[in-house]
């Protein structure tokens, strides 16, 4: 047994799922791996064991599968000290305008899922008066726009959750972290016109929230220029922001 | 389609890039007659890791698979870069045996192009120490090369600029070691006799390497700093200093193209003569430096190859055999110091035997120089060429972007071998790069 603390990362596969579990590892955490295929985490927790000599565990996770929540995190073999949400669909809007299944896919898995898993731990987290949870959320949740809205709305949403829990649990001694990471060059985004000086690598995001965590910071944007390009987008007129098609 | 470029930045081409997620999908990027090769970092300064047709990216490869720390062994992902390596298991006591002058290189890379470090002298090059690689060879076999197993594969693999496949593993060997510093001695050269004499007494350091200033002439010919180097043990550290040093991401970037006048013959020579002096202050004493200033210069600048302007530079390295090699060397920096425009990046060092079928060291000097992308620069660089050739010396294709197939096949008498093996495993031609278009490829 270790007297380490433990992180527990949801859509570990994903890139920035693995750049933060190696931040965290880095920093001494052992990890938990979580998401829907074990098979594809096994390489990433053969790597954080031979790069930091931490105790890695993988386990199944499926974050449309809401009936399992109960019990994915009872089967857990200790209760982190830390969990991180990194699930997330992007989808595409124009399908999403016309296809219900995949608007609500995208609905379900950047709001619904991640708000409950996070919900649920953030109650046995309470329980034993200390926890940190993180939610990586998004920029495109500041306002809806026509190119993503669908995506956004779900962001939104799961920002609201995550700003309503942590002004209830702030004195019991649960901390809840906001992560916005504005254009991160991953999978997700492979393909899109991302704009250079607005754009990290996912292992600037993982370090981001390596630090929330342990400065116990609210709200992060990984960039600082996203706070500004989003206070300005939030603060346009309806008026004139409904002209606008980006 | 993707405009693509090595660190020179010359030449720029057009290619389908792809960014596979598994082997599986290397495999289906470099299948159908695509005339495709593998990109690590892009360090590789001209066009070895620009695909004919097809680039096939392999950076989102870096995983670490296992680490012995009982014998330094590790098994990586090829896309995994030598920074990355060295800033987790440096403070863990480990180092790579070979590093280049850049730590922004890809495993695969570095196997590819065989790279040699400041060691190579007494410790040979990078393949030295991989052990065995994981190819997926160009018709569509995935098999594990070693020394002892599928030997032809491995020894043209390593140097062989990734023609034989694409590697995507390797286990190597790490080289233990007490602290992350290097006890540094400076040696100051008046002219080019006294470097390479410096160069030669120092065949028992560990490290040696000469910054050359190439824009003195006469009596002044040659003239270098040489910079002599050991690993520090820990007794060797000055009290409060850690193990190993911190790592740190470039700290100044060059931000935008500069203007190509900005390095000319007035710059350089000030540039050169107060590099020079202030290197010979620090002369003869030991020092204890960072693993990283010592073996990365350059790295701390970001984007420093944007220094030369838009339209990029060429760098020319190339060996020497030991033998006459003084008047040949002479000879180069006279025409480079009367020429005037080469940069302040020039180094001369000693190189042994490459342990590679292809691989670029052989025993006697090499020196690199970098020159703009300009004027008559590549008339130029064939007069030099000729030079080398007559010596019975050759270029690095790591660094190439322009020389002649005569050039080549004069320098690199072991091709017809590495055309065999290539041959074999890939008899339908899939894996081709700009480079093997333009130097080895029927056409």
């Amino acid at each position: 047994m270790t007297s380490r603390k433990t992180v527990l990362v949801l859509g570990g596969s994903s890139d920035i799922g693995r750049a933060t579990a190696r931040a965290f590892a880095k920093a001494g955490y052992d990890v938990a791996l979580a998401g829907r295929d074990v098979a594809v985490l096994e390489p990433d927790a053969a790597d954080l064991r031979a790069r930091y000599n931490v105790e890695v565990g993988i386990h199944k996770f499926d974050v449309l599968d809401t009936a399992s929540f109960d019990g994915f995190v009872d089967a857990l073999p200790a209760l982190p000290d830390v969990v991180i949400s990194i699930v997330g669909l992007l989808g595409t809007q124009e399908s999403a305008q016309e296809d219900l299944a995949h608007a609500t896919t995208i609905m379900r898995s950047n709001y619904e899922g991640p708000s409950l898993i996070l919900g649920l731990f953030a109650e046995k987290f309470l329980a034993r008066g200390n926890g940190t949870i993180v939610g990586v959320s998004s920029v495109a949740g500041d306002r809806g726009r026509a190119s993503n809205y669908v995506y956004g709305s779900a962001k939104a949403g799961f920002s609201a959750f995550l700003s309503g829990l942590r002004a209830r649990a702030s004195r019991g001694g649960l901390h809840v972290v906001t992560v916005k990471p504005g254009f991160v060059r991953t999978r997700m985004t492979e393909g899109m016109k991302l704009i250079g000086p607005l754009t990290v690598e996912a292992p600037v995001v993982g370090d981001a929230i390596l630090q929330a965590v342990e400065k116990k910071t609210d709200v992060v944007y990984v960039s600082g220029k996203w706070r500004l390009v989003m206070l300005i987008i939030k603060t346009l007129p309806e008026a004139i922001f409904k002209k606008l098609k980006f | 389609m993707t405009l693509v470029s090595g660190w020179g930045r010359f030449p720029v081409v057009d290619t389908d890039l792809r960014r596979p997620r598994s082997f599986a999908a290397v495999g289906e990027a470099v299948a159908g007659l695509a005339g495709a090769v593998a990109r690590g970092n892009g360090r590789a300064y001209g066009d070895a890791a620009i695909g004919a047709a097809r680039t096939v990216a392999m950076t989102g490869f870096d995983r670490v698979r296992s680490f012995d720390p009982a014998t330094g062994r590790i098994r990586l992902e090829a896309g995994l870069l030598l920074s990355d390596l060295i800033d987790t298991f440096g403070p863990r006591g480990f180092l790579p045996f070979v590093v280049p002058g850049t730590r922004f290189v890809s495993i695969g890379g570095a196997i590819a192009a065989d790279v040699h470090g400041k060691n190579h002298h007494c410790e040979g090059g990078f393949g030295r120490y991989v052990d065995s690689i994981l190819l997926r060879t160009g018709q569509g076999e995935v098999i594990e090369a070693s020394r002892e197993q599928n030997s032809d594969a491995f020894f043209a693999t390593v140097g062989g600029m990734g023609l034989t496949g694409v590697i995507l593993e390797a286990t190597m060997r790490l080289r233990p070691v007490e602290t992350g510093w290097i006890r540094e001695r400076v040696i100051s050269a008046s002219d080019l006799d006294a470097a390479m004499r410096a160069l030669d007494a120092g065949d028992s350091a560990t490290y040696s390497v000469a910054w050359i200033d190439c824009a003195s002439r006469g009596r002044d010919l040659g003239r270098s700093l040489i910079y002599l180097g050991e690993h520090a043990r820990a007794d060797e550290l000055a009290g409060g200093a850690g193990a190993f040093p911190a790592g740190r991401n470039p700290g100044l970037a060059v931000p935008v193209d500069l203007p190509s006048m900005t390095l000319n013959r007035y710059s350089i020579r000030a540039f050169n003569e107060l590099y020079y002096r202030m290197g010979a202050r620090r002369a003869g004493g030991n020092h204890v430096v960072s693993l990283y200033p010592y073996f990365f210069p350059l790295d701390s600048i970001a984007d420093w190859n944007r220094i030369y302007g838009r339209r990029g530079f060429l760098q020319h390295q190339c060996v020497i055999p030991e033998q006459g090699a003084r008047d040949v060397l002479g000879d180069i920096l006279d025409r480079v110091a009367r020429r005037g425009d080469a940069s302040f990046l020039a180094v001369l060092k000693k190189l042994g035997q490459g342990d590679g079928i292809l691989s670029f060291p052989l025993p006697g000097y090499t020196l690199a120089l970098d020159f703009p992308m300009k004027g008559d620069v590549l008339n130029f660089l064939d007069e030099i060429d000729r030079l080398v050739v007559a010596a019975g010396g050759r270029l690095y294709l790591a660094k190439d972007a322009r020389q002649s197939r005569a050039t080549f096949e004069a320098g690199y008498p072991a091709l017809s071998r590495f055309n065999a093996i290539r041959k074999s495993l890939d008899p339908a031609g899939n894996i081709r790069s700009k480079l093997s278009q333009r130097l080895i490829d029927e056409v």
